[in-house]
């Protein structure tokens, strides 16, 4: 009997043309950004969106049209720290206009589709939902990205949510691997999550911009920016502390 | 993928797809030299899957319209996500609330709101209502066994 390859005729569905579909489309999209840096850390709570939503602003303040891309799709909070949590999108023919946030920042976010308060929740069969929720998740980042009519931009912020499994579906999806920026906190703990993630990020292909020690104050021990850096001998871009100003995050815009 | 039909060793075409709303899909093939025809029927896991892709069984026959999957797919959406103003993707009929509706419906527990916003903006859509007012809301409550929302 045949095999697949043995057919000749095209396969009617086409999927792989299909999928190749989507990521001309997401390219396309994105022709006019300057540069894709991803916000990572591999650790949670490290402010990884906070230091995100504020670099975004001095760029833009800066003169560096600047967006966001809220990829923490199940704990958005990008849209509250750009003052864009009540922000209707607007559909625009075959895209949808992102919001625009302080400092006239744009920036989509699944916080702009949920109600408040809402869990991401899909429709379909519950049983065995991690079958296709990772992939449904992936769907939604690819029409984040594809979708979203950016414009031309000087930077586009991805703001990942903690793990690598986001910033693996964002390789797949975009036509390079994005540039990375680690956040971290001083701790030990910090350190060695967050150096998992780097090492991780290396090997996808992504170019290490450099590293930004956050919460930095007596409150928590530890020189985590400083060792890493030297580590992967990359730059300790800026050491926020407790209480930053804008000065501190123009200081940081300046630097990529 | 393709269908063999074994027994012509043709390679079987395309002929429609079912989606009977019940989570599960039916796509046919047929041989073309014998004429049979088979059908492939996916369960709801399998067909969410493929959805879940953002792709299309037998072939895309419409452009994807922007965020499709998001839309269609996120149980937990707010329904006045996108501004009305400019056109919803999905055809639907735009809503207006009325101050009243709107501030009744804040009475409405944080945690049911969205669904009960839901339930009210269908039920308006589906007879045509433009704008939801208490008086709608009422009789949407009486119609639909709503006491209590």
């Amino acid at each position: 009997m045949r095999t697949y390859h043995d057919l000749n005729d095209a396969d009617r569905s086409g999927l792989p043309l299909q999928i190749a579909a989507q990521r001309r489309q997401v390219a396309e999209r994105l022709a006019a950004v300057g540069q894709i840096v991803a916000v990572m850390s591999g650790k949670g709570g490290v402010g990884k969106s906070y230091v995100t939503a504020h670099l975004a602003r001095a760029l833009a303040r800066a003169g560096r049209p600047t967006g966001v891309l809220d990829a923490d799709l199940n704990g958005p909070t990008i849209p509250g720290l750009l003052g864009v949590s009540s922000a209707r999108l607007t559909v625009d023919g075959t895209h949808v206009q992102p919001a625009i946030g302080s400092d006239g920042v744009k920036c989509i976010s699944m916080g702009h589709l949920l109600d408040d308060g809402a869990p991401l929740a899909f429709k379909g069969p519950s049983a065995e939902s991690f079958v296709w929720r990772g992939a449904m998740e992936a769907s939604a980042l690819r029409e984040f990205l594809g979708d979203v009519e950016w414009g031309k931009l000087d930077t586009l912020l991805l703001d990942l949510p903690p793990g690598m499994q986001r910033y693996i579906e964002l390789c797949d999806i975009l036509s390079e691997p994005p540039a990375v920026l680690t956040v971290t906190i001083p701790t030990v703990e910090s350190r060695d999550a967050v150096r998992r993630a780097m090492r991780a990020a290396l090997e996808r292909g992504s170019r290490l911009l450099g590293v930004v020690e956050n919460m930095v104050g007596p409150q928590f021990k530890g020189t985590a920016g400083k060792d890493l850096a030297a580590e992967f001998e990359i730059p300790l871009l800026t050491q926020v502390p407790w209480h930053p100003t804008p000065d501190t995050w123009s200081a940081l815009g300046a630097r990529l | 993928m393709k269908f063999l039909c074994v027994e012509c060793d043709q390679q079987m075409t395309f002929g429609e797809r079912q989606l009977p709303g019940d989570g599960t899909l039916a796509a046919t093939f047929k041989c073309p030299k014998c004429g049979r025809v088979v059908a492939m029927l996916t369960n709801p896991m399998e067909t969410q899957l493929v959805s879940s892709l953002g792709v299309e069984i037998g072939g895309r026959t419409v452009p994807a319209q922007p965020l499709e999957t998001v839309r269609k797919m996120v149980a937990t959406g707010r329904d006045d996500a996108f501004d009305e103003t400019a056109g919803r993707p999905d055809g639907r009929t735009a809503l207006v609330w009325s101050t009243d509706a709107q501030e009744r419906l804040g009475r409405v527990p944080s945690f049911v709101r969205g669904m009960v916003k839901r339930i009210y903006a269908d039920y308006a859509r589906e007879r045509g209502i433009a704008e939801i007012t208490p008086a709608v809301m009422d009789t949407a409550r009486a119609e639909l066994g709503l006491e209590g929302m």
